[in-house]
């Protein structure tokens, strides 16, 4: 075993057993941290593989959230049919947005700015879509939560830490998977150079509506846990373009087009964001803003010292 | 049989004509060079060969099949290889991962992939480099990774754009020595746009001249460096002082 799987090794163990070590609270941290590092290994699919900028990224959390939270408000339809649904109605619009760009050539910043206008105009449309509630949201009813029903995924804190992980762990295996396969090299290539790919035979235009897709499904993923684990949703909220940057700012601080940078840029955003709010009550400092204002300087160190993510230079120092 | 024939084809950009009812054809099995001033319309004919542009007029066969208007991953796909002049390594990955990209065009997997790979890195003399990031190279080396990787491929016919540019006599001679081998080993037709004559002279068994978009004299490299109007292309008309 190599010193890589070793530490895979010991971090799976760390977090399976997490649940019988903290309380709620940490849990609920730890869950969220998850659900980060597992849709930003989703936006890593396109971005740092195949070099495809999405900055509307919330668009396939709230497509999701909302096409499986209202076949279970409407119809009773538990999550594990809704998912389909779900991923089905997030793959076409990443294909639709994908076919669009790649067809007539829009690339980097336009093909980014495509992906917010439609993460736009579908927070406003659902603004506007009585059906799911309008800007009043839609509320699916929660059940008591003591025991694991698993068929209509309700249950304590608990289920909801370990459907996370298994996601995550998913996620990992599978983008470890893409990468050493015929797609991780042709969408390595593209993002390095797509001219010179082309000419070794690469079909361009398929490989990144490929990405597009894988992502788009991963993400959709994300939000059906999005919709049962808060079971309420507000377009206001998850169609909102900050919505889209809490997700790249997980594997951008981590490390773009690394397998760990995603998971460890959760981890370091999250605890840093709980770290400050606690490190501020404790000094007592309640001004608004600052705690912004903390986190942003962190950020621009993190960019500013390691523009690679801090994984690589952990990875460099730990030799893993 | 010609493996590739170019007939009458042209190419404007704007205002110029880069390229102007040029024709020429490559037997199977040769090497060919085409050689001309700089802004002859080398590179254009390259690009719109490989699939880069589609030409204005004219066609272009290979194997018989026109491929005119195809792009250039279905191009590579018919069996024509190409390396670009301004050198395009994917930088951020190994050497023998650049080569890999190009091997898994006819690999079934990454592992078939990687030991074809493997073998071209050798044959380039890259072998000690191939576990180097792409951007650490040298730009000769950067030149062997473009044959490498254009080679990977398994083409039929090879296009080298400038291949030898920048690289010292013995290295250049290596080079020379390489492409006979492959030639002579594995078939593969080339065709070479070159400034280094020592090469050209060395490889090419048909040189065509281009100037100003036009094919302006072809023939054996002995007929071609004396014929007139290839000396006035390239150094000028005589004049009296």
């Amino acid at each position: 075993m190599n010193r890589r799987s070793i530490a895979l090794a010991v971090l799976g163990a760390i977090l399976i057993a997490l649940p019988f070590m903290v309380g709620n609270y940490a849990l609920s941290v730890a869950t969220l941290i998850l659900y980060f590092a597992y849709t930003g290994q989703a936006w890593n699919v396109m971005m740092g593989f195949a070099g495809q900028l999405s900055l509307g990224h919330a668009l396939y959390v709230g497509v999701g959230a909302y096409a499986a939270g209202a076949l279970f408000f409407y119809y009773g339809i538990g999550p594990w049919a809704g998912l389909w649904l779900a991923i089905a109605l997030c793959v076409a619009l990443g294909l639709v947005i994908g076919f669009l760009a790649f067809r007539f050539g829009i690339s980097g910043v336009y093909f980014a700015l495509l992906t917010i206008a439609f993460a736009e105009f579908t927070r406003i449309g659902f603004d506007h879509f009585g059906w799911t509630g309008g800007p009043g949201g839609m509320f699916l009813r929660v059940a008591q939560r003591d025991t694991w029903d698993l068929a209509n995924f309700r249950g304590p804190p608990l289920m909801y830490y370990y459907a996370m992980l298994a996601l995550t762990a998913g996620a990992f295996a599978l983008c470890a998977w893409l990468l050493r396969s015929r797609a991780g090299y042709y969408w390595q290539a593209i993002r390095e150079d797509e001219e010179a790919a082309r000419a070794l035979g690469i079909n361009a235009f398929r490989w990144k509506l490929l990405a597009v897709a894988i992502s788009a499904a991963m993400t959709a993923v994300a939000g059906v846990f999005f919709a049962f684990y808060y079971n309420n949703l507000f377009p206001e909220q998850i169609f909102h373009i900050s919505r889209s940057i809490e997700i790249i700012l997980g594997p951008v601080i981590g490390g773009v087009g690394t397998l760990f940078g995603p998971l460890l840029g959760a981890a370091v955003l999250t605890l840093l964001s709980d770290g400050i709010t606690e490190a501020l009550a404790a000094f007592g400092l309640d001004i608004p803003g600052v705690k912004q204002v903390f986190y942003g300087l962190v950020l621009l160190g993190v960019v500013m010292f390691l523009p690679h993510g801090i994984w690589p230079a952990i990875a460099r120092r730990l030799r893993l | 049989m010609s493996l590739l024939e170019v007939r009458s084809v042209s190419k404007h950009f704007r205002g110029l004509r880069a390229v102007n009812n040029a024709s020429f054809r490559i037997a199977e099995g040769e090497i060919n060079a085409l050689i001309g001033p700089n802004g002859a319309g080398k590179t254009t004919i390259f690009n719109m060969i490989a699939g880069v542009y589609a030409p204005d007029a004219g066609e272009i066969l290979f194997a018989g099949r026109p491929i005119h208007g195809l792009r250039p991953d279905q191009v590579c796909a018919a069996g024509i290889g190409r390396t670009f002049q301004i050198v395009k390594p994917f930088a951020g990955l190994s050497v023998l991962d650049n080569v890999m990209v190009g091997a898994l065009l006819r690999s079934r997997n990454a592992a078939d992939a990687r030991r074809l790979a493997r073998g071209i890195v050798d044959r380039l003399g890259l072998g000690p480099k191939r576990e180097l990031p792409a951007s650490s190279l040298t730009l000769p080396d950067r030149k062997r990774l473009e044959v490498a990787r254009a080679l990977a491929t398994r083409p039929k016919l090879l296009l080298l754009d400038e291949v030898m540019a920048g690289l010292r006599p013995t290295e250049c001679d290596q080079m020379v020595a390489l492409f006979r081998e492959l030639n002579r080993a594995d078939g593969t037709t080339i065709l070479l746009i070159e400034h280094v004559m020592r090469a050209v002279m060395a490889l090419a068994r048909h040189i065509g001249v281009l100037h100003h978009g036009e094919v302006i004299a072809r023939g054996t490299p002995e007929q071609v460096v004396r014929d007139p109007a290839v000396l006035e292309c390239y150094l000028g008309e005589e004049t009296e002082v």
